[in-house]
């Protein structure tokens, strides 16, 4: 129990890594995730195909074997990246693929008219997406992103196998000193609850908060 | 010099990858099987459960939910077996954190499954002078299942997809073959692009056949 009071600075500077890559790879893979998902709903076809395709391939791919695809296979094609950036750049892929399914699933859920009348009072594309797409589509959207950042928060425990220290790891490396490994595994298991819980909790109440918007 | 390509190392190795993808297959087959079972008991008792016990079911689906499948993986393979004393090899292990994960997503899927059932189904199955039980049997869990097959599939690709996560207690799945192939071929990207390949092709035809399925019992509505 000592050893594990002890520890526990240790295990917050992995808390520290895990939650950095969460959010490097959250922030990265929202951005791309909306800009290949709005490519994919008005972007000319052979585009649309090309994102539907490299979206269906992702999410068809196990995000472990990407990881090591990304950190094993892309050195001797000649670019190297440390394994901290390998596990992020890896699981924004990931993510981003999962972000371009929301995006298609929350603007796709905006019905035809808005876009017609938006063209109507002549507002650009830009606009139209700005102005009157957007704000209706963000209440679709909020709510199961918020969910997929549990999934980019848990999916972090495997840069541990990276040799990167973040919380999974540091847990494995306390136990390597103290072989206690049950109350490890617990508590670890207990802080990413703690994160997780709230983010998912949070997704439930927007959800219900939106849930008026019926078409 | 650039990276040579050579795939002759995989192909004389590719009993590895192919008993790996059975392996796969089974682990997630079986822990769907289990997990099943788990999700249907615990969903039927939480609909019918008092405070305590939809209290104890949403601590165990929102725990297991909410925690990395890997640190899972190494809690029951490492963790437990110093808390009780029961030895069991890797696979065991992993096939009961994968049924423990698969139990935890099905309990909320076999929820909403029996809530959606139609309440007219039930009041007609009343009034034909079923018991509570045949009701259940006969009216409430057949139509559940046709519903909740879409999602059945869902789940099951996504526990395939899972079992990668099995290589790092070393049971020789898909990755794990993968990686022998590599550790003694170091033909890293072959092996790989190999790989996923065989996770995505896979994936997507019992994708396709699930679909199949799902058309032939679809509720109509």
């Amino acid at each position: 129990m000592d050893a594990i009071i002890y520890s526990l600075p240790f295990l917050m500077n992995g808390l520290g890594i895990t939650l950095l890559v969460s959010a490097i790879v959250v922030a990265l893979s929202l951005v791309v995730g909306v800009l290949l998902g709005i490519g994919l709903i008005y972007g000319p076809w052979p585009l649309r195909w090309l994102i539907r395709l490299l979206s269906d391939c992702i999410r068809g791919i196990p995000i472990l074997v990407l990881i090591f695809v990304v950190y094993y296979g892309l050195p001797p094609l000649g670019l190297n990246l440390s394994s901290f950036w390998a596990a992020v750049l890896a699981l924004t892929v990931f993510k981003s693929a999962h972000v371009i399914e929301y995006v298609r699933g929350a603007v796709t859920s905006i019905p035809r008219g808005q876009m017609e009348a938006g063209m109507a009072i002549g507002l650009i594309f830009p606009q139209r997406l700005r102005y009157v797409i957007f704000p209706q589509a963000m209440r679709r959207f909020l709510p199961p992103w918020l969910n997929g950042v549990t999934d980019a928060v848990k999916g972090s425990a495997l840069v541990s196998l990276l040799g990167v220290v973040d919380l999974m790891q540091a847990i494995n490396q306390v136990i390597g000193r103290t072989y206690e490994p049950l109350p490890l595994y617990i508590l670890g298991a207990l802080m990413y609850f703690a994160i997780n819980y709230s983010l998912s909790t949070l997704s439930k109440v927007l959800e219900r908060r939106y849930s008026y918007i019926r078409e | 010099m650039g990276y040579q390509l050579s795939f002759t190392q995989i192909w004389t190795n590719f009993d590895k990858l192919a008993e790996g993808l059975l392996l796969s297959l089974w682990l997630a087959f079986i822990s769907i099987l289990i997990g099943a079972v788990i999700g249907l008991v615990l969903a039927i008792w939480y609909v019918s459960a008092g405070r305590v016990a939809r209290t104890l079911i949403s601590a165990y689906v929102e725990f297991i939910r909410n925690v990395p499948l890997l640190l899972l993986v190494y809690l029951v393979f490492y963790g437990l077996p110093t808390a009780v004393n029961i030895s069991y090899s890797a696979p065991v292990s992993f096939v009961v954190t994968l049924s423990l994960y698969a139990g935890a997503y099905l309990v909320e899927v076999f929820r909403s499954g029996l809530d959606a059932v139609p309440k007219g189904l039930l009041d007609a199955g009343k009034a034909m002078g079923l018991t509570p039980w045949q009701r259940l049997l006969y009216v409430r869990l057949p139509t559940m299942t046709r519903i909740t097959l879409p999602a059945l599939s869902n789940t099951f690709i996504s526990l395939f997809k899972d079992t990668s996560i099995a290589s790092v207690i070393a049971v020789p799945e898909l990755t794990y073959g993968a990686q022998w192939i590599n550790n003694k071929t170091f033909r890293i990207v072959e092996v790989y692009a190999v790989t996923t390949v065989l996770y995505v092709v896979t994936g997507y035809l019992i994708l396709f056949g699930l679909r199949l399925l799902e058309r032939r019992f679809r509720v109509e509505r």
